[in-house]
């Protein structure tokens, strides 16, 4: 007796449906278990981290806040996936949008300039992140090279250059030498929505980018492309399809996109530039993709469940005491149990009696 | 100018120098060796960074709980491979999407190794000792880097021409190279496509396990969280540079060390270049590389494994 | 009846809740931020050795919370935040990165009592407060100094910071008082802590020519090797002892215990107001470990000094202060550098040929 996956005849709607929910409640429940493995008590803690942050307006804005940035990176991150072009450096291109947007705000700092500085800045800052993102899209197009380890690699050079910028020349010059510029003016400023919270305007850029991400997947030709180099790569080049022009047009999307992101966070919740701007959310963001699913709609509930969990795991920090690991670890399995519970889909799985072995042939 | 590039000649020439160098090679080859066996079977596992910090834990939990770094090495390769069991189990048993799952890995063995390795914090054990043979390691200039390394470094050696031997001179190693080149022939010619893929991962993720307890076991003997610092990701990238060749995968780990070390030791020099740039260096350098040898060959990746990264489930 | 019964029930209920909430005002909720781990053995394992220290003193008067590995961009501020809503009526900010938004936390929360550290930014609820960790340095460079036989200090050092640069300048002092001819080497790892990059560069420094380890990361890589090598270092943050048993010379520790106790039990008196504490050996914020692994004279050094620093007579910078590139610097404390110069020092002494990264 052994047991097989086999493939569907057709993908279970089903199994669609359920999947996901069927995945978060296995997951609570075996966060419930290790909860009680290091002696809290579970019901209070999956309390605590799902229940209580949506029970008052600044957790729920704060949801928001730390969502915006992984939805919107997340979202251009799924266009590449689906045709399986691997984009793992969205965290270099999110740095390298901030520093182009803030070179702006930097340069213009304290000279009274007009309300034309902030929509330049988002455009520096997407314009820079796609430039960044096309250089492991041309190693791969045109040196074929592996496109996951050359992005990823350009994260740490990101990094180390913009960790450069802000200990010398952008210093700010009144900040007693502290490697940070000079707080952006307010005209440079993302603006706020609700007064007395930290939601900002980013939040619906994030959202727009998540419809028109929606718009050009299914009702346009390149993301009919997208979706069919991903589904059946060979019967996209035999349609002619040039895989080429994709890999170059989803690598500068998701970088404008981590881009747009690097400078709203930078010129929103931030306020300047400094170094550590971003907590790893260019591989937070690869886990929403998946989370979603790869369908930006779904990228979005995914930002806000994952953001919940991050909001939740300071909260039980704070309230019981549970280590922040626990939260990656929390965050890992989720992402196995998405994972397997949607090959269930295409896949499923059979008790079958054993069959004879093949003899392997000898050459 | 000049005397500054004597300088940096004779650093690099020294004896303490190709000593340093060697520590910060050794976890880079022991965790990309497995890994190339993992992709060479056709399997892309990203989670060595996860692999490799869960047995740094595990490892050094062993040693400090035991007094032996024996047993802490072993602890660590179980660790490494207990992850690597759920990335089989995920990726092989139920065919889910490999990239995905290995990101999934590295957060989890991340907050894993946080949580199993927070009772160690600040204990402080005995470091793997050194090998010394009377009249060898006493030589000059050969001594001490020939004879006078600590296990782990010997142990990579051997593992890399083990594998060597393995993938080129036995049978079972060519059924694990057709398996990448080609899984559906593999599977038509009767071979086991998933348990040797199984296998592989296993010993990928013993690989990187005894990498990463390499780290709190032999070069600083303290575990803290989070002290792959990234040595995961650059593995994986050293199994690319390296075409999936296990000699080359031997020059990428020394030279990616060398450079890394090389970027903190030519600052006192003061040669006026930013200790950023310096910094950046490793990484810039594998990116050129990168493209260099890629270009060499010709069309999109043609050196990789065929099979690399694809669901493999067999028809029936 | 009914009326009586419903008065009744009310008025137990008023005077238990009172009870309960007098009890639990009793209790001040006192809340740490910190930016790194508490097990980095270094600088924020000192704020939580303090931090135990005020939960162990003042028992069941305080309740403490900590949250750790707290990024310093805008989670900082949820962080910060979160403490307060959760009731902390006293929140330590533990890193200079933290600044901004405690600054933004203390305006939404007024009736909050905050403490940045190593910060500059103050407001009605907002204090800062440092330790004058160059005045342990300037010790470190005298027992350095004196000890050398190669001449060479090898210095492996984080981020360029006034903090840092102080302390390599303090440090340098220190050294040309007793060797005038004394020389640094310097490597900067880009990093709080990184272990092994650590030893690397321990190990690059000893390489070329350092007998005398100092650093200003937080891990105990460059002790261990210092031990393995057989030469001498100095601890940092942490008593580092135990990893370099013949190797440490002495540790500049940091010890916010009696801080964060004092400061306590000024909210709890109702005294508490805004103010800048920089506090260095005299009010034991900086404690040196004990002086071990070295000669007795080079040790009676140390310990006058030491006490020098304390009473007030020595000031590791006193003028005049001449910069590496031959200028006098100006002198804006009179006999020594202002705080305000040290706070924001990114030049240094003459005897350093190095150049200050991103100068």
């Amino acid at each position: 007796m052994q047991l097989v996956l086999e493939r569907r005849p057709e993908r279970s709607v089903l199994i669609g449906i359920v999947s996901p929910l069927i995945a978060i409640a296995l997951t609570l429940l075996t966060m419930a278990v290790l909860f009680a493995a290091i002696g809290k008590d579970p019901i209070a803690a999956l309390i605590v981290y799902f229940i209580d942050p949506l029970t008052d307006s600044y957790s729920l804005q704060e949801i928001a806040v730390k969502a915006t940035p992984l939805v919107m990176i997340a979202v251009g991150l799924s266009l590449c996936y689906i045709a399986n072009i691997w984009n793992i450096g969205a965290e270099g291109q999110f740095v390298v949008g901030a520093v182009c947007g803030s070179w702006l705000a930097v340069a213009t700092n304290g000279t009274g300039v007009g309300h034309w500085v902030l929509p330049a800045m988002l455009l520096l800052g997407a314009l820079g992140g796609a430039l960044y993102a096309l250089i492991p899209a041309i190693c791969r197009v045109y040196f074929g090279a592996s496109e996951i380890l050359t992005s990823l690699m350009l994260v740490y050079v990101a990094d180390l250059g913009m960790d450069y910028l802000v200990r010398g020349p952008w210093r700010d010059p009144h900040g007693l030498n502290f490697p940070t510029t000079a707080d952006f003016d307010a005209v440079a400023t993302v603006p706020i929505l609700i007064q007395g919270g930290r939601l900002h305007a980013g939040a619906i850029a994030a959202v727009i980018a998540v419809i028109l991400a929606a718009v050009l997947l299914g009702r346009t030709i390149m993301g009919f492309e997208i979706r069919l180099v991903g589904a059946a790569p060979r019967a996209a080049r035999f349609s002619g399809f040039n895989t080429d022009r994709l890999i170059l047009f989803t690598f500068a999307v998701s970088g404008a996109l981590a881009g747009l992101a690097g400078i709203i966070e930078v010129a929103g919740p931030i306020g300047h530039l400094q170094p550590g701007i971003s907590p790893g959310y260019g591989f937070t963001a690869i886990i929403v993709a998946f989370l979603g699913r790869l369908n930006p709609v779904g990228v979005l509930v995914a930002g806000l469940f994952l953001a919940l969990t991050f909001i939740g795991g300071e909260e039980a920090q704070i309230a019981m005491k549970v280590p922040l690991d626990l939260t990656k670890v929390f965050q890992g399995i989720l992402l196995f149990y998405v994972l397997a519970c949607d090959s269930m889909i295409i896949y499923r799985i059979r008790l079958l009696r054993t069959v004879s072995k093949p003899v392997p042939a000898h050459a | 100018m000049p005397d500054a590039l004597v300088e940096v000649v004779k650093l690099i020439f020294s004896v303490n120098f190709i000593l340093t160098a060697t520590t910060a090679s050794t976890p880079l080859l022991l965790a990309s060796s497995g890994e190339l066996v993992v992709e060479r079977s056709g399997v892309l596992n990203l989670g060595v960074e996860g692999m490799m910090i869960v047995g740094a834990a595990c490892g050094f939990g062993g040693a400090y709980l035991s007094g032996s770094t024996l047993i802490g090495a072993l602890c660590g390769i179980l660790g490494g491979m207990a992850l690597a069991a759920i990335f089989a189990a995920l990726t092989l048993g139920l065919a889910v999407n490999q990239v995905a799952t290995g990101l999934a890995l590295t957060i989890f063995g991340v907050g894993l190794s946080g949580l199993i390795g927070a009772a160690f914090v600040g204990q402080k054990i005995v470091p793997a000792s050194h090998l010394h043979l009377p009249l060898l390691t006493d030589l000059p200039v050969v001594g001490r880097i020939l004879f006078g390394e600590d296990a782990f470094v010997y142990v990579s050696i051997a593992l890399v021409i083990g594998i060597w031997l393995f993938l080129y001179r036995t049978r079972p190693g060519l059924v694990l190279r057709a398996c990448g080149d080609n899984h559906a022939s593999a599977h038509a010619l009767g071979y086991p496509v998933l348990k040797i893929r199984m296998l592989a991962v296993l010993f990928g993720g013993g690989c990187a396990g005894l990498a990463g307890a390499f780290l709190p076991l032999a070069y600083t003997p303290f575990f803290i969280p989070g002290m792959t610092q990234g040595r995961g990701w650059i593995a994986l990238a050293l199994v690319v540079f390296a075409s999936w060749r296990p000699g080359r995968l031997v020059v990428g780990a020394y030279l990616f060390g060398a450079v890394s070390i090389l970027g903190l030791a030519l600052q006192p020099l003061r040669l006026g270049i930013p200790a950023q740039f310096m910094n950046s260096m490793p990484y810039l350098a594998t990116v050129i590389v990168l493209v260099l040898i890629s270009r060499t060959r010709g069309t999109a990746g043609s050196t990789a494994p065929a099979s690399l990264g694809l669901v493999f489930v067999p028809d029936r | 009846m009914k009326k009586w019964n419903f008065l009744a029930i009310a008025a137990v209920l008023a005077l238990a809740g009172a009870t309960l909430a007098a009890q639990a005002a009793d209790k001040l909720k006192v809340g740490f931020v910190y930016v790194g781990p508490i097990g980095d053995l270094g600088y924020t394992y000192q704020h939580e050795v303090g931090r135990r220290a005020l939960q162990k003193a003042l028992g069941d008067k305080v309740e403490t919370t900590y949250l750790e590995n707290v990024n310093e961009g805008p989670d900082a501020e949820r962080a910060i935040e979160q403490l307060a809503r959760a009731g902390n009526k006293l929140i330590f900010t533990t890193s200079f990165g933290f600044m901004d938004a405690t600054v933004k936390v203390a305006a939404k929360y007024p009736n909050v009592f905050f403490e940045h550290a190593t910060g500059y930014k103050r407001a009605k609820n907002l204090a800062t407060y440092a330790a004058r960790f160059y005045e342990g340095r300037y010790i470190q460079g005298q027992i350095a100094g004196k000890m050398t036989k190669t001449g060479v200090i090898g210095y492996i050092v984080s981020f360029p910071i006034p903090e840092v640069i102080s302390g390599i300048n303090a440090t340098m002092l220190g050294a040309q008082s007793v060797n005038p001819n004394v020389k640094f080497k310097i490597i900067w790892v880009n990093s709080w802590f990184d272990p092994p990059k650590e030893a690397d560069a321990a190990k690059a420094l000893i390489d070329q020519g350092a007998d005398m380890l100092t650093q200003h990361t937080d891990s105990p890589a460059a002790m261990q090797i210092a031990e393995q090598r057989g030469i001498h270092a100095f601890g940092q943050s942490s008593d580092m002892i135990k990893f370099g048993p013949h190797a440490q010379l002495t540790a500049d520790t940091d010890y916010w215990g009696n801080y964060y106790i004092e400061r306590a039990k000024l909210v709890l008196a109702g005294k508490w107001k805004s103010e800048d504490t920089w506090d260095g050996l005299d009010k034991g914020m900086v404690v040196m470990a004990p002086y071990t692994n070295m000669p007795d004279d080079v040790k009676q050094m140390a310990m006058k000094t030491e006490a020098a620093i304390k009473d007030g007579s020595l000031n590791p910078f006193k003028c005049p202060i001449v910069d590496q590139d031959g200028k006098t610097v100006e002198c804006k404390g009179g006999s020594r550098l202002d705080n305000g110069q040290i706070l924001s020092m990114n030049w240094y002494v003459k005897g350093i040929d190095d150049k200050v990264p991103g100068k």
